[in-house]
Parts: structure tokens; sequence; C-alpha cells
């Protein structure tokens, strides 16, 4: 395989230097490297940041190939500097069984532009009743660490202890979707002064801050380790720091339109803006930014939902939760968190790639952009901005809240095990990426 | 005015207006020919996706009174029962030649929604969405209220110091919501009672006091109680335990009736639960505005029609 060689990149730790890529590994770092076969990048001006690692992605394949598949939100993930995504259950047939998820991780090895980790079901077709076959998804060859029902919270408080535990005997992570069901029957925005004026149907806050304060003190009880997807509100910021003083192992993630956007947008009923959870108020998004930044919120991830047009262009009642957030995923991060100040680059490259990598046991994140490991990294300019268009996204899905907005910073190349999967800010070809895909694998097995 | 989506939007010149183009198409009323030829040529699209005769009704009189031609478009049994989206229904009303939709939704926005769309470039009335707002019910209110306290002389008036209290499930309540709104800024001082089920997070925060006891509300005497229907699925949703406690709490029934003053008056959008949230007391008396709710709803309903096809004239408030 080619060898290639990024000059003058800047690092998250403000240093500078070369990158040597050779053999899906970071051959060398350093000033004025030379290889004479190389491929050159010139990197002037852009950030070297490990590869994004997404644990939250709705790829909608098998079941829902009209909103996405693997291969298109492969796309959408490396466009937005991801090397890493983890597929979410909710497929149809739904990814709770060994067969589904091998045949979801095929489809992302076959793509090759990213790396694509399947979601198991925590429980049989996401119906909350039985658990699903976490064992045998743990052991196929997809070698499933993290199971959620996302989408569907795992509210029988059994159930969720019984998942807690079994899903250790796997070394696996439970991601709870915090909703209580009940508490958000018909709901359709944040419950506040606003959903009552709009008149539409209040989710309201302590539907999600209720179950991760039971899911904590469940998976203190029983010793295991809790992940909570997407952190909404102020208080559920105030329980997850409450139970890692309290030496409790739970993890948490924020999604990037939760630290930016707030349910204002929802006032001229426009059902881009229509999420699960809904977008808060803005003391909420203060909450989530320095919860973030102390730490309390480990990750951010993405909670892309690609929708058909059709499922958002209607009344918002009708309308399907989600926006899609792979390929603005980076512009909003600085946006609301680095420019800000809340996180510098490096807390970025942690929160955004180490430690999600930590969550979902996958391995080659533990070092960044390091001698030895895989070349798994994007090269981003967070100097430019531009206004975010339709031109910007490379997944199947337009139900963007970020259309007409600007937006700073751009990802101009993505490397994968060693091999460009965006350069010039372009995609490589789909046909190209498979080879080279084909190649490494050939490799690391041959 | 272009559309006419909720009164949150109506300022206080506007709204006054609005009653007086009303106060106008009253006197065709009393005419012996009771039709105007404003709207003659012009397209009216009644597109009711929930079922109320009354309001449909109310405003095919008042579009056919101004001579326009009026469809009803009942999505019951329609296309839109079999999955059509508002948008394939918008856009062929469009094409069909719509100037005016008045549409009535179960989803609060969806007249909104069509308004923003460009699916279709009609003038859009909103005859109820969801638990959002009913602004020409709210219209009609203010114009039964100003008619009973100035009468012939109501022209250019609005509601200064009148007093206010709205009764019942304020929570779901577009008729509320558009009446708290409306009343408010024409100056009236608006009073919401209601079980604490039945008041909307963040109420506090809307133009008017709250409270839980009715009859704490009608102690301060007001000028108008307008009483609220109760849906009957409420009564299957831990908003209160049966219908006996609801209509001995905050039920206007004979008894209550009694302590209101003289000239105070009774209000109902209709159609009415008697026994539960009024007593036919209540209901019948001669405090009781029901029916000329019903006849008011007309005259605003041409006015609405009126400015939102003709145009507000420039200068009118």
């Amino acid at each position: 395989m080619t060898a290639i060689l990024v000059r003058g990149a800047g690092f998250a730790d403000d240093s500078r230097g070369d990158i040597l890529v050779r053999d899906g590994v970071v051959a060398e770092i350093g000033s004025s490297l030379s290889d004479s076969g190389a491929q050159l990048i010139d990197a002037d001006g852009l950030l070297a940041l490990p590869g994004l690692v997404d644990l939250h992605t709705h790829l909608r394949e098998p079941g829902f190939e009209q909103s996405e598949t693997v291969l298109t939100g492969s796309r959408a993930a490396a466009i937005g500097g991801f090397t890493t995504v983890h597929a979410m259950a909710n497929t149809s047939p739904v990814s709770d069984t060994a067969g589904v998820v091998e045949q979801v991780q095929r489809l992302g090895d076959a793509a090759g532009y990213v790396t694509v980790r399947p979601i198991g079901a925590v429980t049989v077709g996401l119906e909350g009743k039985q658990l699903s076959e976490i064992g045998a998804m743990a052991g196929s060859r997809a070698r499933v660490r993290v199971f959620s029902d996302d989408g569907k919270c795992v509210s029988d408080a059994l159930l969720m202890r019984r998942a807690l535990e079994y899903v250790m005997t796997f070394g696996g992570v439970v991601a709870q979707h915090a909703q209580e069901p009940r508490l958000t029957e018909g709901a359709q925005m944040n419950e506040g002064t606003l959903s009552g004026q709009l008149g539409l149907a209040g989710w309201p806050a302590v539907a999600e801050e209720s179950i991760i304060a039971r899911d904590v003190l469940l998976a203190q009880h029983v010793g295991a380790r809790l992940h909570v997807c997407h952190v909404s509100t102020a208080g559920s910021v105030e329980v997850v720091r409450w139970a890692k003083a309290r030496g409790i192992q739970v993890t948490a993630e924020v999604t990037p339109h939760h630290l930016l956007l707030t349910e204002d947008l929802a006032s001229g009923y426009d059902a881009r803006y229509k999420v699960n959870p809904p977008l808060r108020r803005s003391e909420d998004v203060e909450a989530l930014r320095a919860g973030l930044a102390d730490g309390t919120i480990d990750i951010i991830a993405t909670d892309h939902a690609p929708h058909p047009s059709e499922a958002k262009d209607c009344e918002w009642d009708a309308a399907a939760f989600g926006m899609v957030g792979l390929e603005s995923a980076l512009s909003v991060v600085q946006a609301s968190v680095v420019d800000t100040g809340h996180l510098d680059w490096n807390d970025v490259a942690r929160v955004f790639s180490r430690v999600p990598a930590e969550i979902g046991l996958v391995p080659g994140y533990e070092f960044g952009i390091a001698v030895g490991s895989p070349a798994d990294f994007t090269l981003y300019d967070p100097a430019t901005s531009r206004v975010f268009g339709v031109e910007h996204l490379r997944g199947k899905g337009v139900n963007s809240p970020y259309l007409s907005a600007t937006l700073p910073g751009r990802v101009v190349a993505t490397l994968h095990n060693g091999y460009a999967t965006v350069l010039d800010g372009e995609l490589v070809d789909a046909e190209s990426v498979a080879q080279s895909a084909r190649r490494t694998s050939g490799a690391q097995h041959g | 005015m272009r559309h006419l989506l909720s009164t949150r939007d109506l300022g206080h010149d506007e709204a006054v207006a609005i009653l007086d183009v009303a106060e106008d198409m009253a006197d065709v009323a009393d005419r012996e020919v009771r039709k105007l030829p404003t709207l003659r040529g012009k397209t009216v699209v009644n597109l009711f996706f929930e079922d109320s005769t009354r309001t449909r009704i109310s405003f095919e009189a008042a579009a056919k009174r101004l001579s326009a031609d009026v469809i009803n478009f009942s999505a019951k049994g329609s296309s839109v029962s079999k999955g059509e989206s508002l948008k394939d229904t918008a856009q062929t009303l469009a094409a069909i030649g719509a100037d005016a939709v008045v549409i009535r939704h179960g989803a609060s926005g969806a007249p909104a929604v069509l308004a923003d769309s460009g699916w279709i470039d009609a003038a859009i009335v909103n005859a109820g969405d969801g638990t959002h707002e009913h602004p020409t019910q709210a219209l009609l209110d203010a114009f039964t209220i100003r008619r009973r306290i100035h009468g012939s002389a109501a022209r250019a008036k609005a509601l200064d110091g009148v007093s206010v209290t709205i009764v019942g499930d304020i929570l779901h309540s577009r008729v509320a919501r558009s009446n708290v709104w409306l009343l408010s800024s024409l100056g009236a001082a608006v009073t919401l009672v209601a079980p604490a089920t039945l008041l909307p997070i963040g109420v506090t925060e809307w133009p008017a006091s709250v409270g839980y006891s009715l009859d704490a509300a009608l102690a301060k005497r007001p000028d108008v109680v307008m009483m609220l229907r109760i849906q009957s699925e409420r009564m299957h949703d831990a908003f209160f335990p049966n219908a006996h406690e609801y209509s001995r709490e905050w039920g206007l029934g004979d008894e209550r009736l009694r302590t209101l003053a003289a000239d105070s008056i009774v209000m109902h959008p209709g159609p009415m639960n008697r026994g539960l949230e009024i007593s036919s007391g209540a209901a019948d008396s001669p405090r009781s505005t029901v029916l000329e709710q019903v006849a008011n709803g007309v005259s605003v309903r041409m006015a609405v029609l009126y400015l939102v096809l003709s145009g507000m004239k420039e200068g009118q408030s």
C-alpha cells in the first residue's frame, strides 16, 4: 500500500510536524520527514485530530435503506472526520441476533470508509420484554460490546437490572435511552412555557432524569457499567455528577445539537428541529457544556438520524424525530464548545475519539496520533467557515437543522487504517476505498 | 392581513379593526338580503381534518354571505384518511385554485406549516389547530363581550377593565390560549381557573392570573365567566377523579350562577356538556351568550375572510 506523508500538520497540543503513514499505521512523526514514494498531503494550517469515534449512529440498514445504508452513512461519517461509528440496533429486522449484527459489520467492512461496530439490542425486537441473545452477539464475528434499545427506553426496572448484570458477563455495556415512557406519551417538545404556548405536548426533563437516577442506582447495586445516551437536561448532568462522585461506573454522552440548539427553534413548527430527546432551554445547553468541560459528561456522540424528506415535510406531530449529524458534528462542536472556551482541541480528541473508543472497547485509539498506532486521523481546518447546506451532506438524509447556518471549520482529509477516505475536502470514491479496505484486511489476515 | 394563524400575532389595533369590520358584517345580517357581493369569484375551501360541524357551517355561512364559492373538504373518508399528506392535499387545493383555506387540524401548528410551506399561495385561516389556537373563536368571544358591554356604541372600543374568568381544561384548550392572548391585548384582565392537572407548565408566565378555586374566582365578581368543554377522554387519564368531582369543584351550577353579579355574562364555546361543566340553568339563563356567540361567529368569520382576501386597508386602525 502507498505510504502517505502529511506535511506540516498542527496537533491538538499546538505542536506541529509531519506524519508518515505506512502499512496502515503511523510510522513516524517528526519534522522534515521524507519518503520518496509517499503520497503527499499538504496540511499547512490544518489541525490533525485522531479519527473521531461515534458511539451513537443510525445507519438504518437493514430495513430502512430509503433513509440510509451502511455505505451512505459511512460516507457521511468519513466526510465528518470519523473513522469508527457504532450502528444502533433499531433496524428491521432489529439487530438482536448474531446474524443481523454480522451482516451490518460485513457491510461496514466492505464499504471501508470507517470501522462499523454494530450495537446489539438489549431486548428482543426492542420490545422491552425479553433479553435478546446478548451472548450470541458478543461471541459472533461482530464481537458486539455495546447493547442498546435506543429509540426506546428499557423502562422495566427488573429487566434493566438483569440487562446490566447479563451484559457484564460478556464485558459489555448497556447504553440506555433514558425516557420514562408514561411521562412522555405523545410528547413533542421540551415541556415548559414554550410548549404550553405552542400547544405541543410537553416532554418533561424529569422523564429523562428519573430514569438516569434509577439506572445509576441499579448500576451501583449490581456493580455494572452503565452508559447514558444523549443527556439533554441540566438535571441529568446533576444526577450523573452525583453518581460519579459516589464512584458509580457511569458514562454519559451529549449530542452536538444539544450543545448548540435550543427549544425556541420549535416556535415555527419546522419539523427539522423535532428530535428525541427534544431541544431544551438555554440553561440546559449551558449546563451540558459545563458538564462536558468538567468531565461529568464523558463523550460527544452524534445520534445521526437520517429520515426521508417526507418524514419531515409535514405537520410537527406527524414528523419523525431526529436529525442528521455526522457531516456537521465537528463544526458544531467547534462552534458550541471550542470557540466558546469550554474545551480545547485536546479535550475534543478525548471526548470524541479516545473515550468513546474506550467505552465501546474499540482498540487502536488509546494513544491518539502516535507512532505504531493505526493511522486513523482527520485533518481539519478550524480557521475557515461556511454556510452549511445540503451540498455538504453525504448521507441520504437532508434533515439537518443547520441548513443555511454559518458553521466554522471543515474536514479536509480523513485517513482510516492508513488509506485516505477523504482528500481535498471530498470523499475518495467508493470503489477505491473498498479496494483499500480489502487490501488492508488481506494484509491483516494474510 | 395575509393569514390568520393565531391571536398572539394580532396587535391591539389590528384586533379592534377586525371587530369593527365584524360590526359592519353584523349589520348585513339585519338586512332583508343578507348577502354582499364582496368575494364573488373567490374560492374558499373549508379543509377539516377533524369533525366540527359547528365551526364548519359557521365559516360556510360566512363565505356564502360574502358571495364566495365554498368547497367543503372533510378529511374523513377522503384520500387523507388513506394516508395522503398535508403537503399533497395543500398542493391539490392550490391546483384547484383555492383563494383561502380554512383549516381545522388535530396537530398544533398545521396552519402555520401550511402558510410557511410554499405548497400553496392561498390565505390560511386557522379554524382550530390541536391544542394551540382557535383565533376566530376568541375574536367572536371578544366581539360578544364588547357588544354586551357597549351595545351599539361598540365600534373602536377595546375591553379595557373588563374581567374575564376562564374555567376548565386550559391545558388542552385552543380556545383558552387564543382568548388569553386576544383578551389581554385588548385590555381585559384574564383569570384562569382549573385543577393543577389541567393547567400547562409555565402558565404563570401567560398574561393572566391563575387560580385553582372557582368559588374564590367568582367571589371577585368577574364581568365574564367563560366555561370550557371537558372532553370525555380527560376523565380516563387521571386529570381528575371523575365527572362528579369535577362538576362539584369547577362546574357552573345553579348555586354558583346565583352568586354572579346581575350584569355579568356566562359564555361557552360549545358544544356544551350540560350538567358537567355548566348546568342547564346557567346555559339557558339571560346571562348566557351561547347563542349570541354562534350568531356573532358568522359576522366575525365574514370579517376575517374579507380581510384576508381583500387585504386590510392601510390606516384602518
